[in-house]
C-alpha cells in the first residue's frame, strides 16, 4: 500500500475566518452547515466582538450588505445575513445572527461598521428585528402609521390573493375582476395599536426641533444667526424624485441632515417572493430605471449563483456572456453621461450638459429596442444567457400609426457607436465640463468623503473610488467575462465632488476600452448560441440554498440576496441597492457646507429613486 | 487663465447652435425633413436638431418592440379556418405573466365536456401589463404577439382598459407587417407558414397517404 498524501485544499474564506474565530470565542462561532449555505453563524451576545475580530483581524473592512430572512417554519427564526468583503479585493464572508421571532432581538453593528445604519433600519422596519444601541432605530421606508413588518412571511398585504404565482384564479377559469373591486381602497387601513392620526408628527422631524433649539441667537462667530429646521423636498426639482432631507441650518450652514425616504416604496421585495424566479426579472428593470440592463445582470448573476448548486446546470454561454457585458458596458456610459448632466443640472447649468447626454443615450437607447424591444425596460437576460441574439438588422417596418422608418446594420451601427460616436461624446463632455471654472469653483473640495469614511459607510461605486478606494466588483470579485477583458480601475484621491466627477468622465472612456474588445469578440462568437438550457423553462428548477450576486452597477455595487427553498419561488429575495446604501454617508458629505451645496452633493452621488425607495 | 474653461465649455455650445441651423439649411429649412433623411436626424450622424414632432411625426417601432400584447388569429379570408384562434388556452401565457394580469377560460366541449383548444374568453388587464413580452416568449403556439400600437389612451380607465378576446385578437397579416423578420423565424421553426397543430394533422394526413 502505497501512503496517500492528503489532498490539501485552499482553505476557503469561511474556513480560515473559522479557524482563527474558533479559537478567539470557542462556541460562540460555528459554521453554517445547511445544505447550500457558506458562512459562519454567531451567538447574537458575542456578535459585536465577533464582527470586531473579523474586521479588525481578518480585515473584512467593507459591509457590502445586511438583510434578514424569515425562516417561518423552517426553524422559526429570524436570521440577519452579513455579507462581508476586504476592500483589497477577494471573496465575501458571511456572518450570520439568529434570533426568536417573538423577541426579535440584536446587537446592532453600527458602532463596526457604520454602513450597517440604514440597512438595520430597513430590516427593522420590514422584518421587524429590534437592534440594540442603534441611534436612531426609526422605520426608514414605511411611515410609523403602518402596521406591522412587512416582509415577514405571514404578514399579508391589501391586495393579497395567494402566497405564490401563479396563481390558480388565472387559468382555466379566469373569470377577470379589478383587484380594486374585490379590496376597495380605504378598508385594508390598520394602525398599529395606540396609534391614531390626530395631531400626528413625523418621528424624524420632531427630534430635529427638539435639538434646534429654535429662535435663539448663537453666535458662532461675528455673525448672529439662527438656526431654522429646513425640509428640502419631497417635491423638489433637486431630489431627483419624491424624496426629502431634513436640514438643521445655522445660518445657511448645515448642521445635521437626515434623509427621509420610501415615498416611492413598493416592497419590491415581498413582490419579489411571491413571483417565480423568473418572473423577477422585468421588476428588476424597474429598479434603477436608468441602467435596467445591469440590473438584470445582477439578478441572472444570483441566481445562477444557486443554479449552480444543482447537477444539470449549463453555465451561459461565452457569446451570451459576451452580450451581457456589452449591454452593462452601454449601460454604464449612458448612465454616467446623464448622471453628469443631472448633477450640473443641480448646479444650475440648466439643462444643456443634461440634453446633450441625452441625445447619446437616446442613440444607445434605439440600439437596446431594437435588440430587446424597450428601451428602458428590457427585461433580457435569462438563466442561462440572454434572451434573444442581437437582430442582423436594426429593422421598422411602418404602420398605419407610424411611418418615420429607419433601418441600420447592427454590427454596423454598433461599430460606429463605440469607435466614434461615443468617445467623441465623452471628449465633448470632457470640453464642456472638466476645466470649467464654474463647476470647479462649485465642486472642489466640496462633499468630501475620506477614504476611511468611505469604506466605514459602504460607500459604492464612483464614490467610493473618487475616495481612493480603488475598488470595483468587476476586478475586487470577478463575474462573467471580465477577467478575459482589458481595462484599470477609475480611481481618483480626494472624495470630492469634482473627483466624482472625473472618475465617471474616466470610467465612460474604460468603458469603450472594454467595448472595442467587445466588438472583437462579438464577431468571433458571432453565430454561437446565446443560450445554454433548453429554450421554453419558464419555470427553471432553483436548487435550495443561499446567494449573493453582486455586479459593480454604474451606481455602484448592486447585490441580489436569493433564498431559495428548493421550489418555483424565492423564498427570500433582497436587494442591495448602491442609491439606498450611498446615503448613509450624505450626512457626513454635507455637514458644514451651505445649503446650495447639498444639492450638488446629492447629485454628485447619484440616486435613483426606483432603486432607493424599492 | 481664469474663464478659458468657460470659454472652452461655450464652444461646444455654439457648435450645436450652428450645427442646427446647418441642419435646416441641409434639408431646406422643413419643419419636417424628408423621409430620406429621417434615418440621418436620428441616427449616429444625427449633429443638429433631434427632436421627432410626435404626434405630427411618428418614429415606426424597431421589429421586436413591445407594448401590450395581442392574440394571431387566422386571416379573415383564409381558405380553412377564416378568423380562428390560435391560442389553444394552454394556460401557459397566463402562468408567466409576472402581474398576473391574464385570465383565460378554458374551452369545453358543451357535449363532451372535455376541453376544446380555442379559448372561451381571453382578458388582458392592459393597466397591470408590465410590457415584459414574457407571455409572447414562452408561447408554444405563437398565438400571443406583443404589439406595436401604444396609442391606449382613453377617458375611463375602469370600462376601457380590461381587454377582451375581441379586442385582442388581431390577424396573422397583422403580424407579418409589423415583425416580418420575426414572422418569418417562426414559421421557420414551426415549419410553415401555419398554425403548428395544422402542420402536425397535415404531416400526419401525408404519412397516412405514405403508406
Ligand atoms: S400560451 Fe399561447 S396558446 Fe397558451 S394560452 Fe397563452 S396564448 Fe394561448
Ligand atoms: S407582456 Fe408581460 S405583463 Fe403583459 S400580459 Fe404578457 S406576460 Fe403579462
Amino acid at each position: 500500500m502505497t501512503e496517500q498524501v492528503p489532498t490539501v485544499e485552499t482553505a476557503s474564506a469561511t474556513d480560515s475566518a473559522l479557524s482563527l474565530l474558533e479559537e478567539k470565542f470557542k462556541n460562540a462561532v460555528r459554521r453554517d452547515d445547511r445544505e447550500g449555505y457558506d458562512g459562519l453563524i454567531v451567538d447574537p451576545a458575542k456578535l459585536v466582538e465577533v464582527a470586531a475580530a473579523v474586521r479588525d483581524e481578518l480585515g473584512y473592512d467593507y459591509l457590502a450588505s445586511a438583510q434578514a430572512v424569515d425562516y417561518l417554519g423552517a426553524g422559526d427564526h429570524l436570521e440577519m445575513v452579513y455579507n462581508l468583503y476586504r476592500t483589497t479585493g477577494g471573496p465575501g464572508l458571511a456572518l450570520r445572527a439568529q434570533t426568536p421571532r417573538d423577541t426579535a432581538t440584536l446587537p446592532s453593528l453600527v458602532s463596526v461598521w457604520p454602513g450597517a445604519d440604514f440597512q438595520e433600519r430597513e430590516a427593522w422596519d420590514l422584518m421587524g428585528i429590534r437592534f440594540e444601541g442603534h441611534p436612531n432605530l426609526q422605520r426608514i421606508l414605511m411611515w410609523e402609521g403602518f402596521h406591522g413588518h412587512p416582509l415577514r412571511k405571514d404578514w399579508k398585504e391589501a391586495y393579497y390573493e395567494q402566497d405564490q404565482k401563479p396563481f390558480d384564479s388565472r387559468w382555466p377559469d379566469g373569470n377577470v375582476w379589478r383587484s380594486e373591486e374585490h379590496n376597495a381602497y380605504g378598508k385594508n387601513v390598520v394602525y398599529p395599536e395606540g396609534f391614531t392620526l390626530d395631531g400626528y408628527e413625523p418621528v424624524a422631524e420632531d427630534a430635529f426641533y427638539d435639538e434646534a433649539n429654535l429662535g435663539v441667537d448663537i453666535r458662532p462667530s461675528d455673525l448672529d444667526t439662527d438656526r431654522i429646521v429646513v425640509s428640502l423636498g419631497p417635491q423638489h426639482p433637486s431630489t431627483h424624485g419624491v424624496f426629502r432631507m431634513i436640514v438643521t441650518l445655522n445660518g445657511e450652514t448645515i448642521e445635521r441632515l437626515q434623509p427621509v425616504m420610501g415615498y416611492l416604496h413598493r416592497n419590491h421585495d415581498k413582490i419579489g417572493e411571491r413571483n417565480t424566479f423568473l418572473q423577477n426579472m422585468p421588476f428588476t428593470d424597474r429598479l434603477d430605471y436608468f441602467c435596467s440592463l445591469s440590473n438584470n445582470f445582477g439578478y441572472a448573476v444570483a441566481v445562477e449563483k444557486l443554479m449552480a448548486l444543482g447537477k444539470r446546470w449549463e453555465p451561459p454561454t461565452y457569446r451570451a456572456e459576451v452580450i451581457r457585458v456589452l449591454m452593462a458596458e452601454l449601460t454604464r456610459i449612458l448612465n454616467h453621461l446623464v448622471a453628469i448632466g443631472f448633477m450640473l443640472n443641480d448646479m444650475g447649468a440648466y439643462f444643456t450638459p443634461l440634453m446633450y447626454a441625452i441625445v447619446e443615450r437616446e442613440l444607445i437607447l434605439d440600439f437596446f429596442e431594437a435588440v430587446t424591444g424597450s428601451r428602458m425596460m428590457c427585461n433580457y437576460f435569462r438563466f442561462g444567457g440572454v434572451a434573444m441574439d442581437l437582430p442582423a438588422q436594426m429593422h421598422s417596418t411602418a404602420n398605419l400609426l407610424n411611418e418615420r422608418v429607419r433601418e441600420f446594420d447592427t454590427m454596423q451601427y454598433l461599430r460606429e457607436l463605440i469607435n466614434e460616436r461615443l468617445p467623441r461624446a465623452i471628449d465633448q463632455t470632457d470640453d464642456l465640463l472638466t476645466t470649467n471654472e464654474i463647476l470647479t469653483n462649485r465642486s472642489i473640495g466640496v462633499g468630501v468623503l475620506t477614504r476611511e469614511q468611505a469604506i466605514a459607510h459602504s460607500a459604492a461605486g464612483p464614490v467610493l473610488r473618487a475616495s481612493g478606494v480603488p475598488y470595483d466588483v468587476r476586478r475586487a470579485d470577478p463575474y462573467s467575462i471580465y477577467p478575459d477583458l482589458e481595462f484599470d480601475v477609475a480611481v481618483r484621491d480626494h472624495g470630492d465632488i469634482y473627483d466624482r466627477y472625473l472618475v465617471r468622465v474616466d470610467e465612460m472612456r474604460e468603458s469603450v476600452r472594454i467595448l472595442k474588445q467587445v466588438l472583437r469578440l462579438l464577431g468571433e462568437t458571432e453565430g454561437q448560441p446565446f443560450f445554454s438550457g433548453r429554450g421554453g423553462i419558464y419555470s427553471p428548477r432553483v436548487p435550495a440554498g443561499e446567494a449573493y450576486g453582486r455586479v459593480e452597477n454604474p451606481k455602484g455595487e448592486l447585490g441580489f440576496f436569493v433564498v431559495s427553498d428548493g421550489g418555483q419561488n424565492p423564498w427570500r429575495y433582497h436587494v442591495r441597492a448602491p442609491s439606498f446604501i450611498n446615503l448613509t454617508a450624505l450626512e457626513t458629505m454635507c455637514k458644514g457646507h451651505k445649503v446650495a451645496d447639498v444639492v450638488t452633493i446629492l447629485g454628485s452621488i447619484d440616486i435613483v429613486l426606483g432603486e432607493l425607495d424599492r | 487663465m481664469y474663464g478659458s474653461g468657460i470659454l472652452r465649455g461655450l464652444g461646444v455650445t455654439l457648435k450645436h447652435f450652428v450645427n442646427t441651423y446647418l441642419d435646416d439649411i441641409r434639408w431646406g429649412f422643413r419643419r419636417h425633413i424628408p423621409d430620406e433623411a429621417f434615418p440621418i436626424r436620428q441616427g449616429l450622424d444625427t449633429r443638429g436638431v433631434f427632436t421627432v414632432e410626435y404626434p405630427d411625426e411618428k418614429l415606426a417601432m424597431w421589429e421586436r418592440f413591445r407594448f401590450i400584447p395581442f392574440l394571431v388569429i387566422e386571416n379573415h379570408d383564409h381558405p380553412e379556418r377564416p378568423g380562428h384562434d390560435w391560442c389553444t388556452s394552454c394556460g401557459i401565457c397566463a402562468k408567466v405573466c409576472p402581474p398576473q394580469c391574464i385570465w383565460i377560460v378554458r374551452g369545453n366541449d358543451p357535449e363532451t365536456g372535455r376541453p376544446v383548444p380555442e379559448p372561451q374568453a381571453f382578458y388582458i388587464d392592459i393597466d397591470i401589463c408590465m410590457n415584459c413580452g414574457l407571455c409572447a416568449e414562452f408561447c408554444p403556439f405563437d398565438a400571443i404577439k406583443m404589439d406595436h400600437d401604444y396609442e391606449l389612451a382613453s377617458y375611463d380607465r375602469t370600462s376601457a382598459h380590461i381587454f377582451d378576446k375581441q379586442r385582442l385578437s388581431k390577424e396573422f397579416r397583422y403580424w407579418q407587417s409589423i415583425a416580418p423578420t420575426r414572422a418569418e423565424e417562426e414559421a421557420e421553426a414551426r415549419g410553415g407558414w401555419e398554425h403548428k397543430d395544422v402542420l402536425k394533422q397535415k404531416a400526419k394526413e401525408a404519412k397516412a397517404k405514405e403508406n
